[in-house]
């Protein structure tokens, strides 16, 4: 193994004050420097991405006087992949009187997480959840509410009370759509500067510090620098290597990634999560893949045939031939274990070849049940906007027919390292939300992400990264330096070169065969001789891209092949990372699951005593060994269990 | 199955553009209609051509950012986003005629991909509550009737991808606009900017180029997310208040 | 636009329900014709009314005539100049559910101001007058409507009338914000049957004078 990668000194988190953890957070704002109002006129922030983090830490720091550059590769700011969520947001109000509390949401995420999180920081997530619902009420989210007019809340997996904020299936649009109005807001009152369809292509580093980046304007293709005193990236997560994922078509790794090739540490890349009710792909020519809500298994019973490659309607399998494995193998649980347990047992059956659908890669939920028992009215009122979507996809319709679900990767809890003050270990860059690793350790809980990210832009980062730019404003540097000048002919030259190498297959059958090694090997189960086989295919994918990848048109224009090459270009290095990451963790946590570190129940099995920490990886070359750097993880306020769903 | 494209084809903003006819004969009825595109463009690039440049990015309805006229529709014959209209509601044989929102408030950027940043300043004239972070009282102390709430959220769904505009005999963005304004005159946390708000964001809209409305309804019978006629109704509501009180 | 539609609007009714008094032959028609011209005497002098009416009905028409123009170059601006024409596509050029009414708008409403004037010269003024002039309202539309091609126009005019009526009527609603999502059918409902009931109310006369109920 240690061809792979080798190991460097152990990185801490120094930005986070000791003592009782509820005091922490004050503790810290209150040890943050400050900067004046008249001083924040002339500091300048670059911030890359216009999701919930993004937008909601743009339109903050632009209320609070900063001179900010907001970039986004979509048209409008009010498209990032943030508006796709659907469930809800998690806030420890109690306002059902139900033995909620901040303790309790942070007891919840650091064991949701299967403790490789760092306390500290959830904490304060749990904390500040409490203010965001405040804030979005006010800047007008219709959240659902009660008769009274008071807010509904509704229960998420995997926890006791009731604390999900929620707009019916919408929730991340209405939340996006707050903080997208507020951006407009600062954009109108001349504070944020607005570029769509811009993709930052690098970043500028210069005495150490991130100083700026360097975009392409998506319509003209003139590549343009832009400085400031803090670049922040807030780009999302990176689950698209694996080309079949619940992210939108445009989500990709590059500004992470190039931020990484600068120096900043890669922090557990291999922890993703697969969602295992998803409508499952009808096609090789499939683009990307749509996520059902989770609720569906409240009433749906999940089942494959007994016989392998049995063709038959399901309808006409009788009750004696099917398998409800979930039922069978987790009596208690049944359809209800958590996501990773049910998308690992889907995988299970399939590969056993008793899945149904084209390519026999879906498993039937099946609402015949429930529809005798509640009446069909009763699921429709229930369901129905599901089943709508449901038919309006695959065109069958699941009163009749049981529904195909099959597990697809939606989350990546892995992203930059940062520390406590969202800062990489590049001084000058701040990493938040899902681009960021900070919150979820090994495994997000529902309705959590969109609380990071509002938490992250509205609450964390306006009062942390004061403290560095105290510092500022930094020396006037512009295109001439010789490290901008180097970092631009950099982009510059790759782009040239994958618009030369005019090879024989597409990007997309690149990204493609990507993505099916990554699914294959670095998915819901790993092995540490699947893993090696991945790198290895990876390695050679890579090459033959850069040998024989068809890029057509010019830079000049509005190239969406270009685009495409240079997102899949990093995707290829990053695959490798994950690997690597995923095959040194010999112990199965959260969504990594190794098949070779299992109990005899077949669940995950950690191993705190050798990997109760968090990888941060450092770059050190395409194909050459990263260096790795653990921060150690320490509980003293949560105790480590091991998960039990039987 | 086998389908004729005739599909827009314009290089840049400059450009003339013209319908261009391909032809595809392994179309699957479950791909969706960009999934189909996605297969023309795979072909196209290895035939060394250029691809057919479209918006898309979420493909699960809600992003807003794709949209194409087809056969004179926006978003086809299904009411719902191009990315969620899918090839079973075609015919073998069909000819689809594809073509790019049609208004001079969106210039043609290449081929099918328009420039909607109107709408953004349209928002930026007032399509917000201004709540500066930290502001904020606790969520309950101002209770919402769950009717209000109601109709605030159903206007709140627009994903502002302006079929509303590509539909429109006027090329008007009024149901845009007033999607805005009645989710935010519904809920008492937008009552007092309401006024000064519905005339700056009508302003915006006819300066940006939009047609008036004349209330003819295409933009509702097409809008993926039915957003109702009716917040055109309240926004005349606000605006007519609005220049009555002369509060603004 | 809504408000002098509106004026418009109230002007037709009464102005149908004075036609109607045809049926009462020719000393009622003609009394109520000179009722018009001294309506709110002493108050106001000969013709005061008349005159009101007729400043209040022109400016109405010339504002709802500019708004229209206004909205149409806004149009003809805003789709470069193609209307709903700018798609190369020939399928669905009626829309999804637009009405025929809503089509005929603006060449509709050309169609009437056109018409009005044509009406004004020949029964107000007289300057047109086939089948044969006179001083007496009655004999004038008695001896118009007995000419087949007089009705004709008469009808296809009325007919623009109503289709204008159909969506002005719909429109004005909503452009005065009193539209909601569950009043909106009755309003069309509504709007459908004051089209129908004011096309039919002014068709009445000129056909009871051709087919030789009335004179």
């Amino acid at each position: 193994m240690t061809e792979l990668y080798t190991e460097g000194a152990p990185i801490r988190d120094e930005k986070a004050p000791d003592g009782p953890i509820a005091e922490r957070w004050d503790k810290r704002r209150f040890s943050a420097r400050l900067v004046n109002p008249a001083n924040r006129r002339k500091l300048s922030i670059i911030i890359v991405g216009t999701g919930l983090a993004g937008a909601s830490a743009a339109a903050t720091l632009g209320e609070a006087g900063y001179n900010i550059k907001s970039f986004c590769y979509q048209d409008s700011p009010r498209r990032a992949h943030s508006i796709a969520a659907q469930g809800g947001i998690n806030a420890a109000k109690n306002y059902r009187n139900d033995g909620d509390s901040i303790y309790r949401l942070f007891y919840d995420t650091v064991k949701g997480g299967d403790y490789r999180a760092r306390e500290s920081n959830v904490y304060r997530l749990a904390q500040v959840s409490v203010e965001i619902i405040d804030q979005c009420v006010a800047q007008g989210v219709p959240f659902a509410r009660e008769y009274g007019g008071l807010l509904d809340n509704r229960s998420f997996g995997g926890v006791q009370v009731s604390r999900t904020f929620y707009a019916r299936g919408q929730t991340g649009q209405q939340l996006l759509l707050g903080a997208y109005q507020a951006l407009e807001r600062q954009v109108a009152a001349g504070t944020v500067e607005m570029y769509t369809r811009h993709e930052m292509l690098d970043l500028i580093v210069v005495d150490g510090r991130a100083r700026g980046i360097i975009v392409r304007d998506m319509v003209t293709g003139e590549i343009e620098t832009h400085f400031a005193d803090a670049v922040v990236l807030a780009t999302g997560g990176y689950g698209n290597v694996f080309f079949l994922s619940t992210n939108a078509m445009g989500s990709n790794v590059t500004a992470i990634w190039r931020a990484h090739r600068k120096g900043a540490f890669f922090a557990n890349p291999c922890f993703t999560q697969i969602h295992p009710t998803c409508i499952p792909v009808s096609g090789t020519y499939q683009s990307k893949l749509t996520l059902m809500s989770e609720s569906l298994r409240n009433d749906g019973r999940i089942w494959v045939p007994k016989k392998k490659g049995d063709t038959r309607d399901p309808r006409d399998i009788p009750e004696e031939e099917r398998d409800y494995y979930l039922e069978r193998m987790y009596p208690a649980f049944g359809n209800l274990v958590p996501r990773d347990i049910a998308s690992r047992a889907a995988k299970r059956v399939c590969d056993e070849g008793r899945g149904v659908g084209p390519g026999g890669l879906g498993v039937y939920l099946d609402f015949a049940d429930a529809i005798k028992r509640m009446g069909r009215d009763a699921v429709e009122a229930k369901y129905g906007n599901l089943f709508d979507m449901y038919e309006r996809i695959t065109g069958e319709n699941p009163y009749e027919v049981p529904m195909r679900i099959y597990p697809a990767v939606h989350y990546t809890m892995g992203g930059l390292w940062v520390d406590y003050d969202l800062q990489s270990t590049i001084p000058g860059l701040f990493v938040i939300g899902e681009a960021n690793f900070s919150d979820h350790g090994a495994n997000r809980l529902g309705a959590s992400a969109l609380m990071q990210g509002l938490a992250d832009g509205y609450f964390v980062l306006p009062n942390t990264i004061n403290d560095y730019l105290a510092d500022g404003p930094f020396e006037k540097i512009d295109e001439n330096h010789p490290e901008v000048k180097e970092a631009v002919e950099g982009v510059r030259a790759r782009l040239e070169k994958l618009l030369s190498i005019n090879g024989s297959r597409t990007v997309d059958s690149f990204h493609r065969e990507l993505g099916k090694i990554m699914w294959d090997y670095c998915g819901m189960e790993r092995t540490e001789e699947g893993l090696r086989k991945a790198i290895t295919l990876i390695r050679e994918l890579r090459d033959e891209f850069w040998r024989d990848v068809k890029v057509t048109g010019v830079n000049e224009e509005l190239n969406q092949t270009l685009e495409r090459a240079h997102r899949v270009a990093d995707f290829m290095e990053l695959a490798e990372l994950m690997c690597i990451d995923a095959l040194h963790r010999r112990e199965s946590c959260g969504g990594h699951f190794r098949a070779e570190s299992q109990t005899e129940d077949g669940e995950a099995l950690r191993h705190d005593d050798e990997f109760a920490y968090v990888a941060a990886w450092e770059f050190t070359g395409v194909g050459e060994p990263p260096v790795l750097h653990k921060e150690a993880l320490e509980y003293e306020y949560v105790e480590m269990k091991q998960r039990s769903y039987k | 199955m086998r389908i004729t494209l005739r599909v827009w084809r314009q290089k840049s903003r400059d450009d003339e553009g013209r319908m261009v006819t391909y032809e595809l004969d392994d179309v699957n009825e479950n791909m969706s209609f960009l999934e189909m595109l996605d297969v023309l463009n795979e072909k196209l690039t290895l035939q060394g051509e250029d691809p057919i440049a479209f918006d898309h990015d979420c493909r699960e309805g809600i992003c807003g950012a794709c949209g194409v006229v087809i056969n004179g529709v926006a978003h086809g014959p299904e009411v719902t986003t191009t990315c969620q209209l899918h090839m079973r509601s075609f015919k073998d044989g069909d000819v689809i005629e594809v073509e790019p929102w049609r208004a001079k408030a969106f210039p043609v950027i290449k081929d099918l991909v328009v420039d909607r940043s109107a709408f953004d300043r349209i928002i930026q004239a007032g399509g917000y509550i201004s709540a500066p972070t930290g502001t904020a009282p606790d969520a309950h102390s101002v209770p919402v009737p769950k009717a209000d709430a109601d109709r605030a959220f159903d206007a709140a769904t627009c994903i502002g991808c302006g079929a509303c505009v590509a539909a429109c005999p006027n090329a008007s963005a009024m149901l845009f606009t007033a999607a805005k304004i009645t989710h935010l005159g519904m809920l008492p946390q937008g009552q007092p900017e309401r006024a000064s708000r519905v005339v700056k964001m009508v302003n915006q809209h006819d300066e940006e180029g939009f047609g008036g409305c004349t209330n003819i309804g295409e933009c509702a019978a097409v809008c993926p997310k039915g957003i109702p006629l009716d917040t055109i109704s309240q926004l005349n509501n606000d605006l007519l208040s609005a220049l009555a009180s002369g509060k603004l | 636009m809504a408000i002098t539609g509106a004026i418009l609007v109230l002007f037709l009714i009464a102005h149908m329900y004075g036609n109607l008094m045809i049926f009462g032959g020719q000393e009622a028609f003609d009394e109520y014709s000179h009722h018009l011209r001294v309506l709110g005497a002493p108050m106001l002098p000969t013709n005061g009314f008349l005159w009101i009416m007729r400043v209040v009905l022109l400016a109405s028409v010339l504002i709802h005539m500019y708004a229209a123009f206004t909205l149409w170059n806004r149009a003809r601006q805003a789709t470069a100049g193609k209307g709903s024409r700018r798609y190369h596509s020939k399928k669905n050029r009626t829309g999804v559910q637009r009405t025929y009414a809503s089509f005929t708008m603006r060449w509709g409403g050309v169609v009437i101001a056109l018409f009005v004037l044509y009406h004004l010269l020949h029964l107000t003024t007289n300057h047109i007058a086939p089948g044969g002039a006179s001083d007496s309202p009655y004999e004038r539309v008695v001896n118009g409507f007995q000419i087949w091609w007089v009705v004709l126009t008469y009808f296809i005019s009325m007919l623009a009338v109503g289709f204008h009526l159909r969506h002005g009527l719909w429109s004005a609603v909503q452009t005065l914000g009193k539209n909601k999502a569950r009043r909106q059918r009755a309003i069309n409902a509504v709007a459908t049957a004051v089209a129908v009931a004011i096309t039919v109310g002014f068709l009445i006369p000129p056909f009871s004078v051709l087919f030789g109920l009335v004179g």
